[in-house]
């Protein structure tokens, strides 16, 4: 999923300046389930904006809603009738769900409430870690499922670099070597002869180095 | 290994024709003062063969490698440039090597890089567009080949004696040797290894190169940093990734009293540089005298290893 963090509550005041009555918009996808942009959290940070504005002496009138996927336009449709009638919509979504609603609602501003930080998954509940950069062409297969454009802090593709101590990694005690998984999982799998082929050098054109990606599905453009 | 030189470096001349090299590290300042390299030449000049200009060691902002290593040729040395995979995409890669060659630069080192967190510009976004042995087979490629990565010709190739560096003390201690054949494999001709101060573990690692024959197919130089005092060597050993400091060495610094402190640094480097000349598949030593270039001189000369060959 996409893993997203609220930004900080003044930088989020900061933006609403000025705006008498906005909407914060909750979505229903992966934010929900790392419990920063759904139902739940639109409720939350409502509330601490009203009371902060009325603190203020400048109260605030919101309107709360979530709906199911902010990256989806046919339920970016059902607040058409809602966007009109507030100054700005302060979207919970991800950078993805942010935008679509700005793409569709151009004559209101809209602002992010959550920093979109990564894909990934839970370990457990509320502790979220990366596991994909979203390169665009999957290495998996050569380093036993652990992929170390992601995990290793220098995307090395022919780790280890000398910075690996005891299974982690140079930069912080708390993090694990990918390479250092990686060699694990191979030898476990009987599969070293792999660590040896050297990889070759990476085509990013994949990445965002070529530029905004797009995936189309040619069978359903009829 | 071939006695054949494919470049015009004396590095590459002294291994090839069996000798005993030595290199030392000359680190830029962090300014615009081309003075303070010319005064650490003076220091080291004629203690070794070859010297490495370190390229923003440890992502620390300093005059450029090649800058740095072109004001040492002009003081009649010569220098071993190190590039890192960390500040540069394969297109200024590509780019500074051919600037290098054609400013009379003969010698290149392939690192990854240590990672911008260690430095004074942490908020710095990264490149890592190839890693070391990435960049090995593409020096290779462009020097054997006369080629660029994109397949197209170069017209002037770049006549470069390509090394890099091993660290047999990081994890997982397993692949170390694997991973200097990925490197040899890559194209590599010279490695300088990191800073021995556990020579037992060293000697393991270089057993397992020797059995493997990598010492026929790339100079192995060990390297050796003398400590300044006992506060640097435990530093060293507590701060420094991928550094393994051996007890007894710690001990014998703590025990040394504060005022000889740096004399049994160097007593402890010449002790290592003989031990790593006794030792099968090796080729000679790299000294690392960090920010204390003064003392290269002493060292060598020391440990037997001057004057140098003139090639």
């Amino acid at each position: 999923m996409v893993v997203g963090e609220r930004k900080p509550f003044d930088e989020i005041t900061r933006m609403l300046e000025g705006h008498k009555k906005i909407m914060v918009l909750g979505c229903g996808g992966c934010v929900t389930v790392c419990l920063t942009g759904g139902h739940d959290a639109v409720r939350v940070l409502s509330s601490q904006l009203r009371m902060f504005r009325d603190k203020e002496g400048n109260p605030i009138e919101i309107i709360e809603k979530t709906i199911e996927r902010q990256c989806d336009p046919e339920y970016v449709e059902e607040v058409a009738t809602l966007v009109p009638e507030v100054d700005a919509v302060l979207s919970m979504a991800c950078g993805a769900g942010v935008q679509y609603i700005a793409e569709r609602y151009t004559s209101s501003p809209v602002y992010p409430a959550l920093n979109t930080t990564f894909v990934g998954g839970s370990l457990k509940e509320g502790y979220y870690v990366e596991r994909c950069q979203t390169c665009g062409e999957c290495k998996l297969y050569y380093t036993g499922g652990i992929c170390p454009i992601a995990r290793c802090s220098k995307s090395l593709l022919n780790g280890p670099c000398g910075g690996s101590t005891k299974g982690k990694c140079e930069i912080d005690p708390e993090v694990d070597c990918a390479w250092q998984l990686i060699i694990d999982r191979l030898k476990s799998l009987n599969l070293m002869d792999r660590y040896e082929q050297i990889m070759t050098i990476n085509d990013w054109r994949s990445n965002r180095d070529g530029g905004p990606r797009k995936m189309i599905r040619e069978d359903f453009q009829r | 290994m071939s006695a054949e030189c494919k470049t015009d470096s004396s590095l590459e001349k002294i291994l090839r024709s069996g000798q005993f090299a030595v290199t030392a590290e000359c680190g830029p300042p962090r300014g615009a003062d081309a003075e303070v390299i010319r005064k650490k030449c003076q220091l080291l000049k004629g203690n070794a063969d070859a010297f490495n200009i370190t390229d923003n060691q440890t992502s620390v902002v300093r005059m450029s490698s090649i800058g740095a290593a072109v004001l040492m040729t002009q003081q009649g040395m010569e220098p071993i440039m190190q590039m890192v995979c960390r500040d540069r995409n394969r297109i200024a890669m590509q780019s500074d090597i051919l600037g290098a060659a054609a400013l009379g630069i003969k010698n290149m080192l392939c690192l990854s890089g240590d990672h911008q967190k260690f430095g004074d510009h942490p908020q710095a976004k990264n490149v890592f567009d190839l890693d070391s042995i990435q960049l090995i087979s593409t020096v290779r490629r462009m020097r054997d080949e006369g080629k660029f990565l994109s397949g197209e010709e170069i017209k002037g190739v770049p006549k470069l004696f390509i090394g890099a560096a091993e660290n047999p003390f990081a994890d997982p201690f397993e692949i170390r040797v694997p991973r200097l054949a990925k490197k040899i494999a890559a194209g590599v001709e010279f490695i300088q290894t990191q800073c021995i101060f556990n020579l037992k573990k060293f000697a393991e690692w270089m057993k397992g190169v020797v059995e493997r024959g990598l010492h026929e197919k790339a100079f192995i130089l060990g390297g050796v940093t003398p400590f300044k005092s006992f506060g640097m060597a435990r530093y060293m050993a507590k701060n420094v990734p991928g550094m393994d400091v051996p007890e007894e060495l710690l001990k014998r610094m703590k025990d040394t009293p504060k005022e000889n402190q740096a004399e049994e640094g160097i007593k402890i480097a010449v002790e290592t540089i003989e031990q790593l000349r006794n030792m099968a598949g090796i080729s000679g030593v790299h000294i690392m005298a960090i920010e204390w270039e003064e003392r290269v001189g002493e060292i060598a000369t020391k440990a037997g290893l001057l004057p140098r060959p003139t090639v």
